[in-house]
């Protein structure tokens, strides 16, 4: 009758021991100093954050809680403020910073890759031009064995399967850098399309977040999709090369995104804000980006921000290679330092150290 | 023994008192619940609505970069992946129904019984994840090319078989939807054939009756209402389903003829948008608003499931 | 029977030869959908073993979450999800109990059939409507919380556990009700003590289904408790749970996070089938004693 019956206590013993057990198990890393900061946006930039973020609580005593959920999403929550840092992978426009009192600075530059799954590839043979990303994108072409991509590729045979263009269903700034890209190599596509963080797409279908992506092209056969170069890589998925203004067929690696870096004009852009597509050196990858932070002027907490983020241009470089992005230039570093003491955003302390 | 009582006497008026008030409270909380429920999405979607107007429902626009947001495209997606559910739920549940209430000893009958209905257990995210990594890849390499030889040809029935075999798409989530709804649909039809008078069904036996015979024209004429109402209630289960869904849908925002296209539903593009969309923006508000249109179709398709229901289980 | 039958094709008729064929063919179909739908289901549990058992290890028990490219485990998802639905039976079992006792003794006959009525239509409406709500209810005002997500997952099994609730009260038979009135106890004493411990392992069923689904269940939680990669105990921050590390690793293409969240989806699967396993017997034993 009563609900202490032996049975029920057993299973409430059992119950709470498991809790202990986790209890015990959880690490306690409630070191009274360490600061917590929150980070949303850009997902191509996570696994840099994330593993800058488990490295540096050693060093710095900041935690770093970096949620993925696109560059809108950072954007728009930097702005509301309801997180410490916005991650982004397209510059801000100034007026917009001056209006929320915001400062940018870029943290790594990137490569988009095409990445495609066709049967019977081998790996990085594949020919495209941005003309005919752009038609496929726009369901022009539908075939993998179209005449025109046929023309390029003379050395492989293609299957005629279709292709299934895959693209980012999240406000994202890849998709803001591809569909540049696109707009760039074909008039048609600017006129129809443009660039922007999401566009209303003729064909395909989306995945939520640039792992999606890469997951929806690996699991489709004759899938076609854009994702950042390291996410390319670490899923062993297929790069296209592609056709850069030079003339010359490129794959992605870090040479060709470095080759982009060097020719971009650094000390003269405004806010950071250069344009890495399509630069003219004949080794460059055309589809380049580079990757910003916002935080709030003269606040106390964008200090911790800058703090982890001082760590990571000192310390981090390993790690983002060994990641597949490129650390920015020393150049660009120092202006950098520069551009938060300015904004009163530089944490002193760690300077100091 | 004598201080409980006079304890109880004290509290005699409070606590019955109290006692029923908390009773009308639990009620009350399932009505309030309820209304909050359907108030609060159409009070966020009303800028939606006003912006919008009755386009929110016909057009099929979605575009973020230019503040462009409509329900048609997810509508159309809702209402096609959920009725190949429904179409594709109604043969098997009744098949295995049939089987297991008429057809099986009933010492086997109760086992499989139970395991059909721990497939209804399995949360829909699992089953997402089932149909995205083991789905697909079957639908795209042999259902739809299958389908597509056959149908391909055929004037009008091919368009809805046309497109790219990519395994994602409209055809695949109604799919995995049936494996959904399935169970919930069976148990309602066991439970309904059950309630057959079994004097009915010996005399037909009797008469010298096949058992399909007896299934067509005895149990099913009787049962009708609630073979009805059990598949509009798995319908109402399916319009609603998230994630399972959003595994494999694709979410395009197109309205399509072909089911082997991309598409999206309500409840996956809310579960897709709500991250990336600013409290108090229009997106939000679109985004609620197109709870609210899940919201009625919900309710009416659910309000008619019970409502034939009632009928047929009151008789218990 | 076997000789009229043997009869009847005897005088050959091919009405009645065409009846037996039909009899026959809806038999075989009716036996290959059951065959259908148990090979889905062992196809999905054979899947999960397959993927998720290579992941299931003390580390991945009792490691937390890591970035992309470290090793990492399940701790806080696991430990969220319990919380999580701990809190949220805390919540529903009285809400949902006190309403399954308006349904059953509210005199209004009117009033109870009505609400009967939309627990039915709750108990079916989308639970991602649910995180709408409690969203707006919850998150505009308080931000993201582990609480927001138990809220969400109470709405869900309140209308359950009620009707449950009330079915089982129903079930009690009148003699019990009434010799307790007979003895001179006051109503609430009759249904408090006399009906509910009866009526015991009905509404114990419905909370252990209730608890089932509620693990299992993503869609409300993605608006509510949003998901933290790491760690805290506080309930009015961001938790993990289990569905929403699912959702984030299957979506993903890196083979560690994959793999995870393939164990992940076995744990779930495994204490919900669990679950509903004991909720059966639990419901033959007690329609054994009776």
């Amino acid at each position: 009758m009563s609900f202490f019956q032996n049975k029920n206590l057993r299973i409430v013993s059992v119950v709470g021991l498991s809790f202990a057990f986790f209890a015990a198990v959880l690490p306690n890393v409630k070191a009274q100093d360490v600061v917590t900061i929150t980070g949303v946006g850009s997902s191509f930039a996570a696994p840099l954050y994330q593993n800058w973020a488990a490295s540096a609580v050693k060093d710095i005593n900041i935690k770093v809680n970096y949620q993925p959920l696109g560059s809108s999403a950072g954007k728009n929550q930097i702005i509301a403020k309801t997180v410490n840092f916005g991650a982004l992978d397209m510059a801000t426009p100034i007026e917009q910073l001056t209006k929320e009192d915001l400062v940018q600075f870029p943290t790594a530059i990137g490569g988009v890759a095409v990445v495609v799954n066709v049967p019977g590839l081998k790996e990085g043979h594949l020919r495209l031009t941005g003309d005919i990303v752009a038609d496929i994108y726009a369901g022009k072409v539908t075939k993998w064995n179209d005449p025109r991509i046929v023309a390029i590729n003379k050395e492989i045979t293609l299957p005629a399967i279709d292709i299934a263009p895959v693209y980012r269903a999240d406000g994202s700034g890849t998709t803001q850098v591809f569909t540049s890209y696109l707009s760039k190599e074909s008039a048609n596509w600017k006129k129809a399309y443009g660039s922007n963080t999401s566009i209303a797409w003729a064909v395909g279908m989306g995945g939520r977040g640039n792992g999606a992506v890469a997951s929806m092209v690996k699991n489709i056969q004759g899938g076609i999709g854009y994702v950042e170069y390291a996410y390319a890589l670490q899923n062993h998925l297929n790069t296209a090369q592609l056709k850069n203004v030079a003339g010359d067929f490129v794959s992605i690696n870090e040479d060709s995104i470095k080759a982009a870096a060097k020719a971009a004009d650094w000390v003269h852009a405004k806010n950071y804000d250069v344009d890495l597509i399509d630069t003219k050196d004949a080794a460059s990858w055309p589809i380049v980006s580079t990757t910003y932070v916002l935080v709030p002027a003269q606040n106390k907490n964008s200090q911790e921000v800058t703090k982890f983020f001082r760590w990571g241009f000192e310390h981090g470089d390993a790690i983002a290679n060994q990641l597949h992005y490129i650390p920015l230039p020393v150049v660009v570093k120092e202006k950098i330092e520069k551009t938060w003491e300015y904004a009163g955003v530089a944490g002193k302390e760690a300077k100091a150290k | 023994m004598l201080l409980k009582q006079a304890g109880y006497r004290k509290d005699k008026k409070i606590i019955p008192y109290l006692f029923t008030s908390l009773m009308w409270c639990g009620g009350a909380l399932i009505f309030l619940i309820f209304l909050g429920l359907i108030f609060e999405l159409f009070w966020q979607g009303k800028q939606a609505f006003s912006v919008f107007g009755f386009h929110f429902i016909t057009s099929t626009d979605w575009n973020p970069g230019e503040q462009q947001f409509s329900a048609g495209a997810a509508l159309v997606g809702t209402l096609v992946s959920s009725c190949i559910g429904v179409v594709l739920a109604l043969p098997l549940s009744f098949g295995c129904a049939y089987c297991l209430n008429e057809l099986m000893p009933q010492r086997f009958s109760k086992y499989i019984t139970a395991s059909i209905q721990l497939l209804a257990a399995i949360p829909s995210i699992i089953l997402g994840m089932w149909g995205f990594f083991i789905l697909v890849p079957l639908m795209s390499q042999y259902v739809q090319p299958f389908l597509k030889n056959i149908f391909g040809n055929v004037p009008y029935i091919e368009l809805l078989f046309s497109g790219g075999t990519y395994g994602i798409g409209i055809l695949t989530a109604g799919l995995i939807l049936a494996i959904m709804i399935t169970p919930f649909i069976t148990a309602i039809m066991q439970e309904s054939f059950a309630n057959t008078p079994v004097m009915l069904k010996e005399s037909a036996y009797s008469l010298g009756a096949t058992r399909w015979e007896v299934m067509h024209q005895v149990i099913v004429p009787w049962v009708q209402k609630g073979v009805v109402g059990g598949v509009v209630l798995g319908w109402g289960r399916a319009l609603g389903e998230t994630m399972a869904v959003t595994f494999v849908i694709g979410n395009a925002h197109h309205a399509s003829w072909s089911l082997f296209m991309p598409s999206n539903t309500i409840a996956s593009l809310i579960a897709l948008e709500f991250s990336e969309s600013a409290a108090g923006s229009l997106k939000m508000s679109s985004l609620m608003a197109l709870g609210a249109v899940l919201m009625v179709i919900s309710f009416v398709v659910l309000f008619c499931s019970q409502l034939l229901l009632k009928q047929v289980l009151k008789s218990r | 029977m076997a000789q009229d039958v043997k009869k009847l094709q005897g005088r050959t008729n091919h009405l009645i030869t065409w009846r037996f064929i039909k009899n026959r063919l809806m038999t075989v179909f009716a036996f290959s959908t059951i065959l259908v739908m148990l090979c889905i289901l062992i196809s999905v549990l054979i899947t999960l073993f397959i993927n998720g058992l290579s992941g299931l290890s003390f580390f991945t028990l009792t490691h937390m979450t890591a970035p992309q490219g470290l090793p990492g485990g399940l701790l806080n998802p696991i430990l969220g999800s319990m919380i999580q639905v701990g809190i949220a039976i805390i919540i529903a079992v009285p809400t949902g109990i006190l309403g399954g006792i308006f349904l059953a003794e509210c005199s209004n006959k009117k009033l109870s059939t009505i609400i009967r009525f939309i627990a039915d239509i709750m108990m079916s409406v989308p639970s991602i409507l649910i995180g709408l709500f409690v969203y707006i209810l919850l998150v505009m005002t308080m931000g993201y919380s582990a609480l927001a997500g138990s809220v969400a997952l109470a709405l869900l099994a309140l209308p359950v556990i009620a009707r449950t609730t009330e079915e089982a009260l129903n079930m009690v038979p009148s003699a019990i009700h009434e010799a307790g009135f007979a003895l001179g106890a006051p109503k609430w004493k009759v249904i408090l003590f006399i009906c509910l411990p009866a009526a015991k392992g009905g509404i114990i069923t419905g909370i252990l289904l209730s608890i089932s689904r509620m693990a299992g269940e993503t869609a409300p939680l993605l608006f509510t408790s949003l998901g933290n990669s790491d760690w805290s105990w506080n309930i009015l921050k961001p938790m993990a749970s289990l569905p929403l590390t699912i959702y984030q690793y299957a979506d993903s293409a890196d083979d560690t996070w994959i793999k995870l969240a393939w164990t992940a989806a076995l744990l779930i699967t495994f204490f919900v089938l669990c679950l509903n396993l004991i909720a059966r017997i639990y419901v033959d034993r007690h329609r054994k004693k009776d």
